[in-house]
């Protein structure tokens, strides 16, 4: 890869694979692992310092954090689920976006310069939760028969092609959605990654001689770069728990 | 920094390459636990601490506004007693005024009607008195007047008239003629 021509280091999957830290036994522990239980400890130790001892009237901390949570609560969960359905997946949604939010900003942050779900396993996990979630919720409401018939947009008025729709809908609900839910979230990380490391690499290579204005503008790119991850960021996590707050509320709703 | 992170994508090229899209092992059990942490702090610790904070807070501005609101209807309501009892004095001082201007004209008009029926008490007692005075001093007068006249008459004429039956006719018919002149001359 090093060896195109021109000696350009071009950023490739290579850039995702780390050597592992350290090694217990056959368990590698490598960069990506190390950012994902410091993304635990970040959200579990802001929102604690936050929550922690919530009081009545807020402090600056309890305040951020509680506009967090209702961002997450109003602005996602009850405008999908409504109050009612929507309560008992709070902790779980709220969890959800904080959670993939921090493990998308080490991205930009100095040293760590990795999103978490850049790697698949992460965002793998979570999408299976989700889809743990919603598929048994779907069959204890409506039972199995209603739970396939849910699940597979069967609808008599259709005609003769309703068993087409229902083959195509049962493909793309049950085995084609938690794989778009995961990889979504992955491929935008990933290849939001790939686009800071190539800019950041040919700011350095292009430091000599006459392509050091090349290089500056390759510096602006990685700054812009960085501003757009920013909210690339945000979005992804927002977009994955707004996405897992439909397939509930397709699971919950009568008509499907 | 970033030249470590050069040396480390170019050491990168000589590893192994996975498909990106195949989850490691390892990465999935470091994720689940990961997320099982957040989501069990959220659940059982986090959320409903700040709930039930938020919970009070919103009951703490309902019974603000609840305090506020009956107090405000306690001052209307003291308000319109006051009001009310503002009107009464007012209707009662009205009455009273009233009262006593009755009461002052009754008083006049009695007082008056004494007045009047005293007034005439005494010019009925001073014309009984006047009456009583004149029919004295015309009795005197007459009975004076006839001596007097039948003196001078009995002197001039005589023992004549000594008669006193005949004398006293002829003095009344005379002053009878008298007064029936002063009557036509009055």
């Amino acid at each position: 890869m090093a060896d195109n021509g021109c000696g350009f280091p071009a950023p490739g999957l290579h850039s995702f694979l780390f050597k592992p830290i350290f090694t217990i036994g056959g368990f590698e522990f490598n960069k990506i692992m190390l950012l994902a239980l410091l993304s635990t400890l970040v959200v579990v130790t802001f929102f604690t310092l936050a929550f922690g001892k919530a009081k009545v009237v807020p402090g600056k901390l309890q305040l951020l954090g509680e506009m967090g949570y209702d961002f997450v609560r109003r602005g996602i969960v009850y405008e999908t689920l409504g109050k009612k359905e929507g309560e008992r997946f709070v902790p779980l949604m709220v969890s959800l976006f904080f959670f993939i939010w921090i493990m998308n900003i080490w991205s930009v942050i100095p040293l760590a310069q990795f999103p978490v779900a850049a790697s698949i396993a992460y965002p793998a996990v979570l999408a299976a939760i989700v889809y743990l979630v919603w598929v048994p919720l779907t069959f204890k409401r409506h039972g199995f028969v209603g739970g396939w018939k849910n699940v597979t947009g069967y609808d008599p008025s259709l005609g003769p092609i309703k068993w087409l729709v229902s083959f195509i809908e049962f493909f793309s609900n049950l085995l084609v959605r938690p794989f778009t839910h995961a990889v979504r979230l992955f491929a935008n990380m990933f290849a939001g990654h790939l686009m800071l490391v190539m800019f950041t690499v040919a700011s350095w290579y292009l430091l000599n001689s006459w392509l050091i204005p090349a290089a500056g503008v390759s510096f602006i790119m990685t700054m812009g770069m960085i501003v757009f991850e920013l909210f690339v960021q945000a979005v992804q996590a927002y977009v994955f728990v707004l996405l897992a707050c439909s397939y509930i509320q397709g699971a919950v709703s009568e008509h499907h | 920094m970033i030249a470590t992170l050069v040396q480390l994508a170019a050491e990168g090229g000589h590893a192994e390459e996975q498909n990106p899209l195949i989850p490691p092992g390892p990465e999935l059990l470091v994720g689940t636990i990961a997320f099982a942490i957040v989501f069990f702090f959220f659940w059982k610790k986090l959320l409903p601490n700040i709930n039930k904070v938020l919970e009070e807070r919103h009951e703490k501005i309902e019974g603000g506004i609840e305090n506020a609101e009956a107090m405000q209807a306690e001052a209307q309501s003291v308000l319109e007693q006051y009001k009310a009892q503002l009107a009464e004095a007012r209707h009662e001082a009205a009455r009273l005024r009233q009262e006593a201007q009755e009461q002052g004209a009754t008083l006049i008009a009695e007082m008056r009607a004494e007045g009047q029926r005293q007034r005439e008490e005494i010019v009925a007692a001073g014309h009984a008195q006047i009456e009583a005075d004149r029919k004295a001093a015309s009795s005197a007068l007459r009975q004076d007047v006839g001596t007097l006249a039948t003196t001078l008459a009995g002197k001039l004429v005589g023992e004549s008239l000594d008669d006193h039956a005949r004398q006293s006719r002829v003095i009344d018919r005379f002053l009878d003629e008298l007064e029936e002149k002063a009557e036509a001359t009055r």
